[in-house]
């Protein structure tokens, strides 16, 4: 079973954003994990960057294969963890927890509104798999 | 999508499937790391059964293959195997494939399953003027790859003593369970290894009897991704990435394995032609010395020039460090420093020797 934690928010890129006062956590979702199998892998963008809501900011990789990191929001990003850079597993072990990838400051909290709901993503992802 | 007949095995044994070459095939079993380890330290098993099968059967058959294949057939004693290339006129090539000689009359090849059906037709298409029978059997065998330093022991327990006779490149025929295989001292992998061709129906039964047998040998299945890691470790082509229709075999660094000396073989002209006027590209093998995994595709830089691009790369189970082969103009250096170009972002590589683990 695919885990999907409640209280956070989703992107159809299959990342998770936790809102908090301060920041945004951002990590990518047990599916994608889980689809791209081993993480070797992991590019940060560095602290004090901006991104912008739907651009890449980084990418991730396992042995077979490369995805980009999409922005689920604009902002600054904060703090990487970078605890990935020695150990990009940590994101198969736990996406939710410890793998989280970057903390962001939003820009416009606005844009936390468009996120999909884990009942959202959940459906989405079923229809994914169905095609 | 076609299945081979070990599908339900992979199935209940949770490996991840993909489509690939029309085949639904294990990529994953229990990681890819794990895997390729197995495979350098012990032994691993791998479904290769969508590979084709191609038998070439009449008089004139070793006349035949020749005319076919860029390396010299002459030298290829009976139950020894042979790396060669079939190619197109222009040279660029159809496939990469092992032939294994039963007899002067009697060839058996071993070709990549995306060009399995292309291939059968190019033979077929060429082999009018000559008194053979080309038939494609690759639907009648399972194969399977036993790679790794433990596999000739696995092997003598489960087929018996005679698999210790068998030299490099050799392959012989052994009875099991009512059967007869083709079990050849070939593979992919750099590693000690066999591969078995066996009736389809067999397949599981001697999948299922190896891993039984295989407990004391550090024995894992493997699926695809494993066996690009591994070949990619030792700098082995990939049809499609480092040799294709596009890239010919003297481009491919398989100069060793074109024989433009010996006998006559579609496209050695255009080879002959080629190497006369000096090589466009080439291919060269690097490591990463920046960050990042090079991928496919990825453009290559020498100073400020873009001179190629990656055709393959990956992060080295057994080193650590990312290496990839990549095809560049063939005035780019030799050695040193180049850049992949990754995410849009500049990163140092350094040209290295192959094998890349040695």
């Amino acid at each position: 079973m695919v885990d999907i934690p409640n209280d956070l928010k989703y992107t159809e890129e299959h990342e998770w954003a936790r809102v908090n006062d301060d920041w945004v956590e951002i990590g990518v979702t047990d599916y994608a994990q889980d689809a791209l199998g081993e993480i070797v892998f992991v590019e940060l963008p560095g602290e004090g960057d901006d991104i912008t809501i739907g651009d890449t900011f980084g990418g991730i990789e396992s042995t077979k294969s490369v995805s980009d990191l999409y922005a689920p929001i604009s902002g600054e990003i904060v703090e990487i963890n970078e605890a990935l850079l020695e150990s990009p597993e940590i994101i198969n072990e736990d996406p939710y927890g410890s793998g989280w990838i970057v903390r962001v400051k939003p820009n416009d909290s606005n844009e936390l509104e468009k996120l999909l709901d884990s009942e959202d993503y959940s459906e989405f992802i079923e229809n994914q798999a169905e095609e | 999508m076609r299945k081979t007949a070990l599908y339900d095995i992979h199935k209940e044994n949770n490996s991840k499937i993909v489509d690939f070459a029309g085949w639904q095939m294990p990529v994953v079993y229990s990681g890819i790391r794990d895997e390729h380890m197995s495979v350098r330290n012990g032994v691993g098993i791998f479904d290769v059964s969508h590979m084709g099968e191609i038998r070439i059967k009449g008089q004139q058959a070793h006349e035949f293959c020749q005319y076919l294949t860029t390396n010299d057939l002459n030298v290829v004693k009976d139950n020894q195997a042979q790396y060669t290339v079939l190619c197109e006129e222009s040279g660029g090539a159809v496939d990469d494939i092992i032939i294994y000689k039963f007899s002067g009359d009697e060839y058996f090849l071993c070709v990549n399953a995306s060009n399995s059906k292309k291939d059968f037709e190019w033979i077929v298409s060429h082999s009018k003027d000559f008194n053979v029978i080309v038939t494609d059997e690759s639907l009648n065998y399972s194969q399977l790859a036993v790679q790794g330093p433990k596999s000739r022991d696995l092997l003598v327990k489960v087929l018996g003593p005679e698999i210790d006779l068998i030299k490099k490149f050799y392959f012989n025929f052994i009875k099991w369970n009512g059967s007869v295989l083709i079990v050849a001292r070939t593979g992919y992998t750099g590693e000690e290894g066999y591969e078995l061709f066996l009736p389809w129906e067999k397949g599981p039964l001697l999948w299922k009897k190896l891993f039984e047998d295989g407990i004391q040998y550090e024995i894992a299945p493997c699926g695809l991704g494993a066996r690009d890691t591994l070949r990619l470790e030792m700098g082995y082509s990939l049809y499609g990435f480092e040799i294709d229709k596009d890239i010919n075999p003297l481009e491919s660094g398989l100069d060793r394995y074109v024989k433009l000396e010996g006998d006559d073989f579609i496209g050695k002209n255009a080879l002959l032609e080629y190497g006369k006027t000096g090589k466009k590209r080439k291919l060269i093998s690097f490591e990463m010395v920046d960050k990042g995994i090079p991928r496919n595709g990825y453009p290559i830089y020498v100073k400020d020039d873009l001179a190629g691009y990656v055709t393959s790369g990956t992060l080295s189970p057994s080193l650590g460090k990312s290496i990839g082969l990549g095809l560049v103009k063939s005035e780019s250096l030799n050695s040193g420093e180049i850049q992949v170009e990754i995410r849009n972002n500049m990163r140092k590589a350094r040209i290295v020797s192959l094998p890349f683990i040695k």
